[in-house]
Formats: C-alpha cells, sequence, structure tokens
C-alpha cells in the first residue's frame, strides 16, 4: 500500500532494479569525458567510456592483470626479446563490419605517435624502436619505427632494448586501433579536433558501440554485434553518467539511480561498512600520496630536518582516523604488491629520534623553527589531511607549519615551478611496474619537482634496472635504488591509495585491481536482485 | 553673514534635528533594540574569544572525532575531536569581521559612486554606470585568482576582493533612488540656494535615499559571509586551522547526515546574525524615513 | 522610447568591447595554463598542443583573430573538449540553464509576491513576521545547503521527488527550481512588502476603498499594479542573476546547464570557453537590464517620460 502511494507521488521503479532486468549498468562515471578519442585523451572517465568501445591487441584479465588476448589471438617473443610478433584474431571486426587489420594498427600507431597530434600518452609506445624520435619530430619517416604489417593478420615489432612490460601496454589506449576511413571523412587525420567520435560518425571495435552521448547528461553503449567476442558480453548496455558532486553520486546510489559510483565520501565510509553485506568496496591502488620537499630551499635543504618531519608523522592513526581505514600507511614512494615487487621500509614512526633529528639540524624542540609552508590543491580530503598532519607536528616536534591551499591549476604551476617548501603530489602508476614510479625522481625527470638530483640512483634506474635479466634481479636493483631515494627523503610518503566504490548487490564479475581496472566484457547482473537500503 | 553660511547653518540644524528625531524613534523600536542587543553581544564575544573560549581552536583529539553534544563540548567536537563552540567562537572573529568590514567598503564605494552617478546624470552617469556594467560581466573567479597572485593572500585582500564586487549593486540600488530623488521639491530648493552638488549630495540625497539601501546592506552581511567561504575555497581568505562560520557551514553540509550538530550550530549562528540585523534595519529605515514618519 | 532603447544598445558595444578585452588578457595572465596537468606534459607535446589553438602566436595577433571570429559568430573551438567548439557547448548548456532559471524566477514571484502581500496587510504583527521570516530563511540558507536539505527529505526519506537529473525523471526539475529560486524569494518578499505599504497608503487606494470596492480587489487590482513596480524593475537583474549564478545548483542537482560549462572552464581554463560563456552571458544581461526598465517605465507612467529624457 505504501509502496503503491508512493509510486503515485512520481517516484517509478528504480533505475538500478530496472537495468538488472535490461541488463543495463548504470555507471557512476566522475566527469563528464574530455572527447572519446583514444589518442587525444587521457583520463579516468575516458579510459571507462573507451575500454568498452575500443579494444586493443591484448586485454587484461581483471582478477590477475595479466594479458590475454584481444585483437590478437597470440603472440610470441624472439629470444632476444627484441621482437614481438602479434597473430590477429581474423573474426575481429569494426562496428561497420570491416575486419580489424594489422594495417590498422601501424596506421593508427603513426597517428597516435605524430607530433601534431599532441598525445600525451604517445610515451607508452616509446619502447618501440624510433617511436620516441618520430614523436619528437627527429625522423618524419614513419616507415623507420619499429612496426610493420607483414599480412592482414600479422603485426610484427621491434623493441629498442627488451620491454617486461611491453606486452602490458597493448592494453592502453594509446595503443588502440583507430577506423582510418571514418577519421579521414571527417576532416585531417592528425588533427585534434575532428567530430568523428561522435555517436552519429563513430566506429569503433570493442564489444560496444556507442549509442548517446549527451553532454554532462549522460554517454550510453550498447552491446556491439559484430564484436568477435560477443558471445560472452552479458551486458547490453552501460550508461555513463558525469557525477563530480561526490555528494549527489551518492545520493544518486542511495536511491538506485547508479549500479556502482567511481567514489565516496570520505565521512559516508563508516556508514556503509557497517551495512550488511556492504556495497562498499575498498582496495588497494596503484597510487600513493605524499609530501614533496623542495630540498633546495631551506629549512628543507636540511636531510635531517626532512627524516625529522617524516619520522614525526603517524600514518597509522592519520589513515584509521581521519581516512576510516579507507588508506593504507605508506612509507615508500612505490606501492606495496605491485606485480610482486615489495618495497623497502628505511624507516618508522619515531617521535624520539625526529626530535633528535631536528636538534640535530639545530632546532631542538622547535627553537629558531624558521616556519614552513604547505600548499595543496583545494579538496576537502586534501584538508583533513593537512590539518591532521600539521598538529601532529606541532605536539611530536614543537614546529609551526601554516597550511596554504591553492585552486588546481594555480596549485600545477606553483608545483612546476618549485615555488613552494613543501608541497602536496599523488602519483597513479600508468602501468604495473616499479619503474613507472622510480622514474619520477631522475634528475631530470618533467614529475620530480623535488630538486633532487642523484646521479648514482639514475644510473641504477636507467641503465642497471633495464639490463638485469631476471625479474628477481631488476628487482633488487629497483629496491637498492628506492632504500637509496627513502634514506635522502626528497618526499614523504603518506599513504597508498585506494580504490573506494560503492556497488550495488546484482553487480556480478567487477573484479578488483590494483589498477581498478574494469573488464565490462565481464560484467553482468543479476536481475532478482534489488539495491541497498 | 553670507547666504551661504546661513544655509549651512539651518543646514546643520535641520541634519541634527533630524538625526535626533531618528534615535528617539530607533530606540522605541523594540525588535530593533533586540536585534542591536545580540549583535553587539556576537562582536564581545568575538573580541573575548582568546580569554573565554573554553579550549584552544586547534587542539586535536583524532580519537574522540566527530561527537554530539555533551556536559564535556556543549555543542559537540568535530572530526578533529576540535570543540565546536570554541570553533564557533573564533569563526566568529573572521566572519564578523568580514561581514562588516567588507560590507562597509561595498557601502562606502557603491553609495557614493551610486549617489554621484544618479545625481549629475547623463555622460558622467553613462560612463560611471557602463564601467559598473563591465566589472559585473568580468568572471569573478579568475579575477580573484590574478588578484592573489598579484597580491599574495592576506586578509586585506579578502575584504577588498568581496568590498569589490558587493558594492556594484548598491551603486545600482543608489542611483535609482537619487535619481527619483532628484526631481523633488527639496533637492530642487537647495540646487536653487546654490549649494555645491557635493553638498547636496550628502546633505540632501544620501540620507532620503537610505531607505533600501539599509534594507539591501542587511541582506549583504550574511550572503558576504558565505562568500567568504568560496573565497577560501579559492585559496584567498582564512587558512586552517583558522575558521569562519561560511567555512563550518560549508563543511557541516558535507556531513549533514553522520553529524548533524556540526551543520546545525554554525547555522543558526549565522541566521540569528541575520535575523537581528534585519530587525536592526527595518527599524533604522522606519527611523529614518521621515515621510513615513509624519503618515 | 525607441530612441532610448537604441541608445541603449549603442552604449552596450564599447561595454562588451572592454569585457571581451579584460577577459581575454586576463585568463591569459591567469596561472597555470589549459594544458597544465598532474603529470608533466613532455615539451613537444605542448608544442603541438600550443600550435593548435593559435597559443604559439603573439598575444596580440591571437587578440585580434579571436575578434575577427566574433565579429563571424564564432566563439572558437574549446580547450577542454576537443572536436567541440564554444558555441557547440553553449547550445547544449544555455536552453536548461534558461528553463532553470526561469522556473527558479517563478518560483521566487509564487513565494516572494505571496509572502510579501499578506505581510503588508498588517505590518508589525505576527501576520507580517511569519511570511518574511520563512521567506529570509532564502538568504541565509545557501543553495550549498538548501539542495541537500531538499534532497534528503523530499528525495531519500518522503522518496517523492528525484534526487538529480533534468528531464530524465518525471519531477527532477522541481527541487532544482526552488533551490534556486529560494535566494530571490526572500529579496522579492522584502521589495513587494515595502511597495505594497508604500502604495497602500495612497490616495487612488483610499478613493478605491470609499466606493466600496471590496477590500481583495483593492489589493489585486488597484494594489498589486503600483505596489510590484520595485519588483518588476528587480526581474531584468534577478534573471539576470539565475542564469549566471546557477553553477552551484546545477552541480549539486546533475543538471547539464550552461553554469556548470563556465565554472569548469574557468577552472580549466578553457580560454576560448571562459571568453565565450562571458560574452554571451554580458550580452543577455544588458539585454535584460534594458528589457526590465522599459517594462518599468510601462508600468509607471510617471517615468515613462524620464526614461525618454534620461541617458
Amino acid at each position: 500500500m505504501i509502496a503503491l502511494l508512493l509510486g503515485a507521488c512520481g517516484s517509478d521503479e528504480p533505475r538500478v532494479a530496472q537495468g538488472n532486468r535490461q541488463g543495463i549498468l548504470h555507471f557512476g562515471n566522475g566527469t563528464e569525458p574530455q572527447g572519446l578519442d583514444p589518442h587525444v585523451v587521457t583520463g579516468i572517465p575516458e579510459m571507462h567510456v573507451i575500454v568498452t568501445l575500443f579494444e586493443g591487441l591484448v586485454t587484461k584479465n581483471p582478477h590477475t592483470l595479466e594479458p590475454e588476448p584481444g585483437v590478437a589471438k597470440r603472440w610470441n617473443i624472439s629470444e632476444d626479446g627484441l621482437t614481438v610478433t602479434f597473430h590477429l584474431n581474423d573474426s575481429a571486426k569494426w562496428s561497420n563490419g570491416d575486419p580489424v587489420t594489422a594495417y590498422d594498427f601501424v596506421w593508427s600507431w603513426q597517428r597516435a605517435l605524430s607530433p601534431k597530434m599532441g598525445n600525451q600518452y604517445a610515451y607508452m609506445l616509446y619502447p618501440v624502436k624510433n617511436a620516441e624520435a618520430f614523436a619528437t619530430g627527429e625522423i618524419t619517416d614513419f616507415s623507420d619505427v619499429g612496426v610493420t604489417a607483414t599480412d592482414a593478420q600479422t603485426l610484427v615489432v621491434t623493441l629498442n632494448a627488451p620491454t617486461p612490460y611491453f606486452i602490458q601496454l597493448m592494453d592502453h589506449q594509446s595503443t588502440y586501433p583507430v577506423h582510418r576511413q571514418t577519421i579521414e571523412k571527417f576532416g585531417n587525420a592528425f588533427d585534434r579536433f575532428t567530430p568523428w567520435t561522435r555517436v552519429e560518425n563513430i566506429v569503433s571495435n570493442g564489444a560496444f558501440r556507442l549509442t548517446d552521448w549527451k553532454l554532462n547528461r549522460r554517454i550510453e553503449v550498447t552491446k556491439s554485434d559484430t564484436y568477435w567476442d560477443r558471445d560472452k558480453v552479458a551486458l547490453n548496455g552501460v550508461v555513463f553518467y558525469p557525477t563530480e558532486n561526490i555528494s549527489t553520486e551518492e545520493r544518486m546510489f542511495r536511491v538506485g539511480q547508479l549500479h556502482r559510483t567511481e567514489s565516496i565520501p570520505l565521512d559516508k565510509i563508516p556508514v556503509y561498512r557497517a551495512m550488511q553485506d556492504s556495497p562498499y568496496i575498498n582496495s588497494p591502488y596503484l597510487g600513493t600520496y605524499y609530501y614533496l620537499f623542495n630540498t633546495s630551499k631551506p629549512p628543507l635543504d636540511n636531510l635531517n630536518v626532512r627524516k625529522a618531519l617524516s619520522l614525526a608523522i603517524d600514518r597509522r592513526r592519520l589513515t584509521e582516523t581521519v581516512m576510516h581505514g579507507s588508506t593504507l600507511p605508506a612509507y615508500s614512494i612505490t606501492p606495496p604488491g605491485t606485480l610482486g615487487y615489495e618495497p623497502p621500509k628505511v624507516f618508522e614512526h619515531d617521535v624520539e629520534q625526529a626530535r633528535e633529528l631536528l636538534a640535530q639540524a639545530g632546532y631542538p624542540n622547535g627553537k629558531g623553527w624558521p616556519g614552513l609552508e604547505l600548499v595543496y590543491n583545494t579538496s576537502e580530503s586534501h584538508l583533513k589531511v593537512a590539518v591532521a598532519l600539521q598538529q601532529m607536528w606541532k605536539d611530536a616536534l614543537n614546529i609551526d607549519i601554516t597550511l596554504a591551499n591553492e585552486e588546481w591549476k594555480v596549485y600545477l604551476d606553483t608545483v612546476d615551478q618549485m615555488d613552494f617548501q613543501m608541497a602536496r603530489r599523488g602519483w597513479i602508476g600508468d602501468y604495473v611496474d616499479p619503474n613507472n614510479f622510480l622514474d619520477l625522481f631522475l634528475c631530470d625527470g618533467g614529475n620530480n619537482s623535488t630538486g633532487f638530483c642523484d646521479p648514482v640512483y639514475d644510473d641504477m634506474i636507467l641503465q642497471q634496472a633495464p639490463r638485469a635479466t631476471t625479474r628477481e634481479a631488476r628487482y633488487a636493483t629497483f629496491q637498492a635504488a628506492e632504500t637509496r631515494l627513502m634514506e635522502q627523503m626528497p618526499i614523504v610518503p603518506i599513504y597508498t591509495y585506494t580504490s573506494n566504490h560503492l556497488v550495488q548487490p546484482g553487480v556480478r564479475g567487477m573484479s578488483s585491481n590494483v589498477m581498478d581496472w574494469i573488464n565490462f566484457k565481464y560484467i553482468s547482473l543479476d536481475q532478482d536482485q534489488g539495491t541497498v537500503d | 553673514m553670507s547666504t551661504t553660511s546661513i544655509n549651512a547653518l539651518v543646514d546643520a540644524e535641520q541634519g541634527s534635528s533630524l538625526w535626533r528625531d531618528a534615535w528617539l524613534r530607533l530606540s522605541r523600536n523594540r525588535p530593533a533594540l533586540a536585534g542591536f542587543a545580540v549583535l553587539t553581544l556576537f562582536v564581545l564575544v568575538a573580541i573575548l574569544t582568546p580569554w573565554v573560549a573554553p579550549y584552544d581552536y586547534a587542539q586535536q583529539n583524532l580519537e574522540l572525532g566527530a561527537t554530539p553534544p555533551s556536559a564535556d563540548h556543549w555543542l559537540g567536537t568535530d572530526i578533529f575531536g576540535r570543540d565546536l563552540l570554541t570553533q564557533i567562537m573564533y569563526g566568529g572573529r573572521i566572519s564578523l569581521a568580514v561581514g562588516f568590514i567588507a560590507t562597509a567598503v561595498a557601502l562606502l564605494i557603491g553609495v557614493s559612486w551610486g549617489a554621484i552617478a544618479g545625481y549629475m546624470g547623463g555622460r558622467i552617469d553613462a560612463v560611471m554606470m557602463r564601467l559598473v556594467d563591465i566589472l559585473y560581466a568580468l568572471p569573478f573567479m579568475i579575477f580573484i585568482v590574478l588578484l592573489m597572485v598579484v597580491f599574495g593572500r592576506n586578509m586585506l585582500l579578502l575584504f577588498l576582493a568581496i568590498g569589490a564586487v558587493e558594492w556594484l549593486t548598491m551603486a545600482r540600488i543608489m542611483r535609482a533612488q537619487v535619481q527619483s530623488l532628484r526631481q523633488q521639491e527639496f533637492v530642487e530648493a537647495a540646487v536653487s540656494l546654490g549649494l555645491s552638488p557635493l553638498a547636496i549630495i550628502w546633505r540632501h540625497v544620501i540620507p532620503n535615499a537610505l531607505g533600501p539601501i539599509i534594507v539591501y546592506t542587511t541582506l549583504t552581511v550574511p550572503s558576504v559571509m558565505l562568500l567568504e567561504a568560496f573565497l577560501s575555497f579559492l585559496g584567498l581568505g582564512v587558512q586552517p586551522p583558522e575558521t569562519s562560520w561560511g567555512l563550518l557551514i560549508s563543511f557541516g553540509t558535507e556531513t549533514m547526515e553522520e553529524y548533524p550538530w556540526l551543520l546545525f550550530f554554525p547555522g543558526l549562528v549565522l541566521a540569528i546574525t541575520l535575523f537581528a540585523l534585519n530587525f536592526l534595519g527595518d527599524g533604522l529605515r522606519d527611523a529614518l524615513d521621515v515621510r513615513g514618519a509624519k503618515d | 522610447m525607441w530612441r532610448f532603447i537604441g541608445s541603449r544598445l549603442l552604449q552596450a558595444i564599447p561595454v562588451l568591447l572592454v569585457v571581451i578585452t579584460v577577459t581575454f588578457f586576463l585568463v591569459r595572465v591567469a596561472p597555470g595554463g589549459p594544458f597544465s596537468s598532474e603529470k608533466a606534459v613532455t615539451p613537444e607535446v605542448k608544442a603541438a598542443l600550443e600550435a593548435q589553438y593559435r597559443l604559439d602566436r603573439p598575444v596580440l595577433e591571437q587578440y585580434i583573430a579571436y575578434l575577427g571570429d566574433l565579429i563571424r559568430g564564432d566563439l572558437g573551438p574549446s580547450f577542454k573538449y576537443p572536436g567541440r567548439s564554444v558555441n557547440e557547448l553553449i547550445a547544449a548548456g544555455f536552453p536548461v540553464t534558461a528553463e532553470l532559471a526561469l522556473y527558479a524566477l517563478l518560483v521566487a514571484l509564487l513565494i516572494g509576491v505571496g509572502a510579501g502581500v499578506v505581510a503588508s496587510l498588517r505590518p508589525n504583527t505576527a501576520q507580517d513576521y511569519i511570511p518574511m521570516s520563512a521567506a529570509m530563511i532564502g538568504i541565509c540558507i545557501p543553495s550549498l545547503l538548501l539542495g541537500p536539505l531538499l534532497i534528503l527529505v523530499f528525495g531519500i526519506y518522503l522518496d517523492w521527488l528525484p534526487v538529480s537529473g533534468w528531464g530524465d525523471m518525471p519531477g527532477d526539475k522541481i527541487l532544482p527550481a526552488i533551490t534556486l529560486g529560494a535566494v530571490y524569494a526572500a529579496y522579492i518578499a522584502r521589495l513587494s512588502r515595502a511597495g505594497m505599504l508604500e502604495v497602500m497608503t495612497q490616495d487612488y487606494i483610499r478613493t478605491a476603498r470609499a466606493k466600496g470596492i471590496p477590500e481583495w480587489r483593492v489589493v489585486v487590482v488597484h494594489g498589486l499594479r503600483g505596489g510590484l513596480t520595485p519588483v518588476v524593475a528587480f526581474l531584468g537583474p534577478a534573471f539576470a542573476g539565475l542564469l549566471s549564478g546557477s553553477f552551484v545548483v546545477e552541480t549539486i542537482f546533475q543538471v547539464p546547464g550552461l553554469g556548470r560549462f563556465y565554472v569548469q572552464a574557468a577552472f580549466n581554463r578553457d580560454y576560448t570557453m571562459i571568453l565565450g560563456a562571458t560574452v554571451f552571458l554580458s550580452s543577455l544581461i544588458v539585454v535584460f537590464n534594458l528589457l526590465s526598465d522599459v517594462l518599468n517605465a510601462w508600468m509607471n507612467p510617471r517615468l515613462r517620460s524620464r526614461a525618454g529624457q534620461n541617458t
């Protein structure tokens, strides 16, 4: 009776229950994608839509993240590790029925690498011979780049050096094939502006095809009937919603408008966690939250000050109280468990030692402390971390830290120009390998921003590690390098990111992994399930 | 004695009796007096906060976290375990200062600008008001970000930035008032007596146009306090652990289901301020409204 | 009257030109460019991007090129959304914002005039204080708070209305309109109360009453026309304010309007979008202020002749 009355008030069946019946996944996607051209856009919301529409040579197993067949049904790597041959699946089709060929890949990689495109992820292809030279304009003839199609089904790639993670990169959007005729029909193929990704124009090769795109409202993809593995695809479609405001997103989830949220407000975590059959999913993520020290400015040019600040932080207390246990304490830049790599732990929370170090630096019990400013970009969670740390430093070392929040773009400028003493930073891995974190702190690393420069460290990352013949040897080199890095403390690691989502009980096959990577092809909906109350 | 000095004398007398009558009328208006009393109390508490606040505003107790009102913490604690009453008291220092000072800046610029434009009319009016139009149209956020880059972050800039946007509407209201007043007999009489335009504006026009300005001002103070929270978001304004009512409210909004007291009490204080201002404002307007008094 | 409108429109041209010029240079001096991002962009990529948007040319040349495009009605390509023009973004967002603003204005008028008129009938009694206080709440509860509050009550606890969206589900336009209109309801309530108080003491009202016309007719027919003059004068600026101030409400309710595009553009340093939206909105504001002045003059015959003389 009550349900009837409510129904009469204009409240329909929740979208989620309807979706469960129709096989449509309603997906909270963060922000409105900038676009859907795999060679142009970079963000995570964009990626979510693009992986439904396109497929690379390989795709990832959502549990193990190991590569599995995509457009390529198999591949072999030569003995010296320098040549990779991909054998394409001859039933791989574009959404207009054209076959996906090795020639498509050669042309697409040329597009992805061509300097005019301004593709920020062009470097994903840099392990390929001469790819970097082509992308930076040093050479202009693409036939010198190490990729050729020997026939429609065979793609041969030549590498600069053995690259253990190369196959993994073949799942990155920057290496995806795009449909040449379509792109050329709607303008210059090497122009960022062409409207070829619009609903009425796009031709793609993924498990889904684009069927609706209303700006700032919804993007809808529908199961493709030309996809080679269509029998395995359980969903009939996915609808992506731009949900910039995380509180709004949580409310949409609560009334059954979304199957899955992109994030969850910090203070809602305890509420959802306490639920029976909690929809709250929390798992380690390939990213580290840290503060940058500007080692070229006093007082942080003093190693003892840097160490004192780092040792004085009670990371466990921070993550358990303020973050409600949604993140993990971090003591190194590389997150734990990146494909078997365990980062070294060279220090721990130790207030006594921190005080001693500060005294050695000339500020016994904070006496004579010149003051220190922490810059962070405006956000509630950054603010909370900063406020908690400010007090921890005050309690442990009796020193004052002033906080300064900046609007996002201003903050980026500040960090880029190293116009700060201490600044918040986060790094999310693009691929699962310690290299992706450790090469941040090379002397000329574009994201170094600390003034840290150690030739020995550079040599370990650039020369020794790539020459290692086994995974163990390579990881050992990385560990030695990371120990060296953390002993000089150009950054304070604070916590390891986790992915935090709310997922309705009817969703199956959305497994957690450190990339927070979703393979939509394996997702199904249980039509007997309702929504979370 | 010259005619001008006689006029000045007459004016002065008229002026003083106008203000005296107004004060008399105001002191008979109970809601207005109550509003005045509440505001005075708030200001007093704000001034005395460092001595009377029950806790240290920055001292955290992470393990305690957010707790509802209790005997130890009358208004509860925030997520860092800090005493909310103390936070509100310290926040009041900033919010009241911002509310009153920034509004005063806006009032001063807006009223003079609008009065001059409205009184002068013609080309001067057109140029002055088009300048207002231009300032209205500029993207405010970019403007603030730039101001910060040029001048660095400080409280003075905060007052300036808020004053700089709020005076625009004041100027428009004032101009409209002055335009209609300019046609009235007493202004024309003053003109024929040879008083300078500035003197006429200050002595005759502005006091008579104050009604709507007062009403608008009482509405401006609370919105200025909330604007401060937005500016803090852009990085201008207060930095933690310092706080303001606007910031407390915007943080409280995020957790209104889990910790409703964090929203309720700061909101209540802001609402009380608004109503007090309103009653006082209405009282002032009625007191100054010569026509209304005659009726 | 026509001369008045013509001269105001002429005055708008230099105003818009100054707005465009100042904004153009303002966004370019503001820290952080459209292409700065957390992961540093290589110099080659940056150069390629800047070349595509003419950012590698001298600023003056960019400015002149922009003005040239503008005259042809082309607001340029968006920086944030490659492949989309600013014209397209405005065309997508503006109708939604305009609809929202219109509903909000209706809500504000309904609540504001209602409260104001009722209050003015018995000034300084409970019938005055209660509706006025209620209307006043709109000012001290910012949209940022009123929106979530309404959603919690009507969307979640009572489950009567959708919590977000625009035109996706029946009734999803109600809460955004109320939230946005609430602030203006307070202003309108004050204006209409003051206006009514003044009018109801005028001679022609006394005459009407003396003729034995029923009180409700006196109020509705004779009182409202004069008493609402200040409200009408406020409508233009109010509608303009609603159009440019809908960002918070649009974000809370996931309304795909221009406000969201505009503010995001400012955060993203999407130069062309900031400029385009500024030009578009300021032209609208000019038009609405003018309309409101014209309407005001028409409603208030005493002003009509003056409007012709002035400016």
